[in-house]
Formats: structure tokens, sequence, C-alpha cells
């Protein structure tokens, strides 16, 4: 499955053809530390890549989450409520945020693969 | 680059992130804000506060000075004994909030917040030219740590050469800690029991190696300023720069027990006396948010979509599984259990003003 990475620190796997599931990288759980609430955004609501998708709300600080691709909400991460926590512990995995039908799939083709988002993030310092 | 502590080689060891604060690169977490906040709240955990502010006050009128600069009682207050005050403008704008130590007739120690410690210097001598006295700043040579938490005593009882069951909240003594010369109090600023721990700064490192190794048995963590943060806000303990500042005077920011107009004159006295009679327009409550959303530094809050005051200092209470938040309020919105709104971005959240403080823990009583 194509996963690709954001420079805003969102990740985005294509699960089935059109469809998309995203989150935040570990690398972005690990700077925000103990996250303890996020919106989940509604499910059938649209976004265009790059507007913002949820707040994540850290103990240090809220940080606005992007829609790392264009497209229409189709589920979002319920278990995210309760335990918003499993974002810090599985960021990339159980603590997915949101999937989305996307618009168009080409926008992946401008995301940076998991080797240019590492190589990002160690530049980035 | 900031300034460091003598522990900054610690705080990398130990893998801490760091983060200016006042000028200081300190550790914010080593671990997680929530794990470390909890391990305080339940055992035990160590700080380092070096970068706080120590002058020194010395001189035959020591005691009347200190009496003079600050709002409370110094005057009436035995030897050994430290006590917490405003430290208030002629106007009553708070200066900084600040522990004052009596240590003899002739010496006191004032130790201050890091992010005013040269304002309060400065203040503190200008004052002082119709005293007896000399304000030395001492904080470069002097190490802080904090020992907190419900097994912090049991801990260091295995280290100190005094009883520390002889030490009563807010009292102090000299003493040694696995031989290192140490002024041992039973303060802090976690609502927790425990002590803090002044050394000579090149004895810091041998202290703190010494409290986690011992403290190992009681699964002692070091906790960062993000722990110490969420920590005093479940305590309800004001800080300074959020809470409080020149603007804001003590009995607006809930402190006025910590006023003593009968103590003598004072900085601040016809002022805050004025503010007393006249009863202030707003005052500093608690509130327990609707969610998990954090209302944070300088929100807005409102009632039926006028807006009554704002947010000084809010976060998410790991003890209490709550958002919780402090804030000037305007009067008559100030009571217990109004039903305040706090606009959070673009939407507004519920919030109840609740009885301070939010969470008391194994905090002594004063004897």
């Amino acid at each position: 499955m194509m996963k690709k990475y954001t420079k805003t620190h969102e990740w985005v796997e294509v699960i089935e053809e059109s469809r998309a599931r995203m989150g935040i990288s570990d690398h972005a759980q690990d700077q925000l530390g103990d996250i303890v609430y996020l919106d989940l955004p509604e499910v059938g609501s649209e976004f265009k890549k790059g507007e913002v998708l949820t707040t994540i709300e850290s103990v240090k600080s809220a940080e606005d989450i992007y829609a790392p691709i264009s497209g229409k909400v189709t589920a979002v991460n319920e278990d995210l409520s309760d335990h918003p926590e499993l974002i810090n512990q599985d960021a990339e995995g159980k603590g997915w945020i949101a999937e989305m039908e996307m618009v168009d799939p080409s926008e992946m083709d401008d995301l940076l693969t998991e080797e240019e988002y590492k190589k990002f993030v160690e530049e980035e310092g | 680059m900031g300034k460091r502590t003598p522990l900054y080689g610690e705080h990398l060891r130990l893998k801490a992130r760091m983060v200016d604060f006042a000028g200081w690169d300190m550790p914010i977490q080593y671990s997680s804000i929530i794990e470390e906040t909890r391990t305080v709240r339940s055992g035990v955990g160590l700080f380092d506060v070096s970068h706080m502010g120590e002058i020194y006050i010395e001189g035959p009128d020591a005691v009347g000075f200190v009496n003079y600069i600050i709002t409370n009682d110094f005057q009436s207050v035995k030897f050994g004994d430290a006590v917490y005050s405003p430290m208030c403008k002629e106007d009553g704008g708070i200066i900084d909030d600040l522990i004052s130590y009596k240590i003899s007739k002739d010496k006191a120690l004032l130790v201050v917040n890091a992010s005013n410690k040269d304002k309060d210097y400065e203040w503190v001598r200008k004052q002082s030219e119709n005293f007896d006295v000399d304000v030395i700043d001492r904080s470069d040579e002097l190490a802080l740590l904090a020992l907190q938490g419900p097994k912090a005593e049991e801990l260091l009882q295995k280290l100190a050469n005094v009883k520390l069951g002889e030490i009563g909240f807010y009292q102090f003594t000299e003493g040694r800690v696995r031989g290192i010369k140490a002024q041992i109090s039973r303060t802090g600023y976690t609502g927790e029991d425990g002590f803090e721990i002044m050394v000579e700064a090149e004895a810091a490192v041998p202290l703190w190696r010494s409290l986690l190794e011992y403290g190992s048995e009681f699964e002692i963590k070091p906790a960062g300023l993000g722990a110490r943060d969420l920590l005093r806000l479940e305590a309800s303990y004001l800080l300074y720069g959020n809470d409080m500042d020149e603007s804001a005077n003590p009995i607006e920011a809930g402190i006025s027990w910590a006023v003593k107009f009968n103590k003598g004159d004072f900085v601040g006295r016809e002022a805050l006396l004025k503010v007393k009679e006249e009863k202030p327009k707003r005052k500093l409550v608690g509130m327990i948010l609707e969610g998990r959303n954090i209302a944070r530094h300088g929100y807005k809050i409102f009632k039926e979509g006028e807006e009554v005051g704002f947010i000084t200092s809010g976060g998410y209470s790991p003890t209490l599984e709550k958002s919780i938040a402090l804030g000037y309020v305007n009067k008559p919105y100030n009571k217990r259990e109004t039903e305040l709104e706090i606009q959070i971005r673009n939407k507004m959240v519920k919030a109840e003003v609740v009885k301070l403080p939010f969470y008391r823990g194994s905090v002594k009583s004063k004897k």
C-alpha cells in the first residue's frame, strides 16, 4: 500500500482504490507530547488539501492538523474520543484520525515518501 | 544558547526535552508530562529548580526589612520558618511572589522566580536604602532541587542527617544529605508533601544522582517543568507571569491570606487597604470545562455573550481527568457554580466556576 507524508507531519495511506487513511506522524506525536484531546472531523465533511482537518490538544499546545489530500471524510477513529493517547502510543497505526474518499489520487504524487520524510525531519532538526 | 543550571548535563544524559524558560535551558519532560505528574502524586519525583533566584538579605535590619518589602508577616514568625508572600509595588501591583526564609536575626533568604530575579534584585536593593542591610544575589552559586511526593520524606530520610519529622510545613533547617551541606525545607510547588534542597552549585550533580539512585526503590522519576506546571495548577498555586503580574493585586488574585495589614508598614499597604475596602472588581477563579478542550492563557471568558474575563492558566488535569483553568472573572460572575463560556478558537466551551484548590494532595497543613 502506498504511504506518503507531508511537510506538516501528517501521513496518508491509500487503503483502497480511492480511499485513504490518515493521521499524524510518529515524529509529530513525539514533538507534541501527551495528547489529551482532539476535535474529530465530521463524517461527510469535505476538505481541500492543506485545510485544517482537526486541532490536537497536547499538554503543551494546540496544533492544527491539515488534510494531506482533498476529499470527503468517510470515517473517523471514534476510539480517539476516549483515548486520544492512542496517537502517542501508535500514531501511524491505531492512532489514525480519519479516512477520506480522495478527489484526485494524483495529489499523492506531490507528497513525500517515507525516506524523503525522514530526511526532511532530520534537516528540520 | 540559554543559561544552564549545574544539572544541564544530567538532563541531557536522561534524554530530557529541553526548552527555553525565562532565558534558561530547562527540561520540560523526561518521559511524559502526564506520567511524571502521576509519579509525583503517587510516589516521588525530582525536579531541578536551580534556575530560581536566591537573594540574601544580611545585616542588623534583615528581618524588619523583609517584613517591609513583602505583604505577609515576616516579623512574628520564628527563625527556621519560611513564608510565602507576594512582593508589591506602592500601587499594590505584584512584582513577584516568593518564599522568604528567616535564618537568623541578621540573615534572611528570598527565593524568587527565575523570570523576575534581576528585576527583584534591583527593586529590593532600591528599597533597602534606608535599612542597614546588604542585598546579595547568590543565584549563580547555588542549586535548588525539589523532591516532591508522598514518598519524598521516606526517601530523603535515608540520606539526610536531620530528623525530617521535626521539620514542619514551611519550616527549614541546615543539614547534610549524603554528607553534602544543604538547606532542607518542607516546601514545594506541587500540592504534595516534599522538600526543597538547596546546595552549593558544585554539589548539585552528586546530590541529584544520589536521590535518583536511592529513589529507585520508590520508583522515583525525574520530572520536568511540564509536570511542575500541571501539578501547581491542580493544587491552584499561582504562576507569576500567567496568573498575576504587576497589573494584578494579591486581593483579586486570591492570595489575600498572604497580606497582613496589622503587621506594621509595608510597601503597597495603603493601596491594598483601599482595594480591600472598595472590594476588587474581578477575582481569580477556578473553572472546570466541559469536555477536554484546553483553555489557554489569554482565552476570553463570556457570560451570555458578554465578555466577563480571561483565562490565565489552563490544562488537562491527569489527576481529575478533567480540563481545568484559572482566570480573572468580573463580579458577580466569580461565584461558585456560575456557568461561563470560554472561547476556544472558533467555538464556545462551557465551564463552571468551582472551589479551589482543584486538588488537595499530601501537602501538610501549617503547624
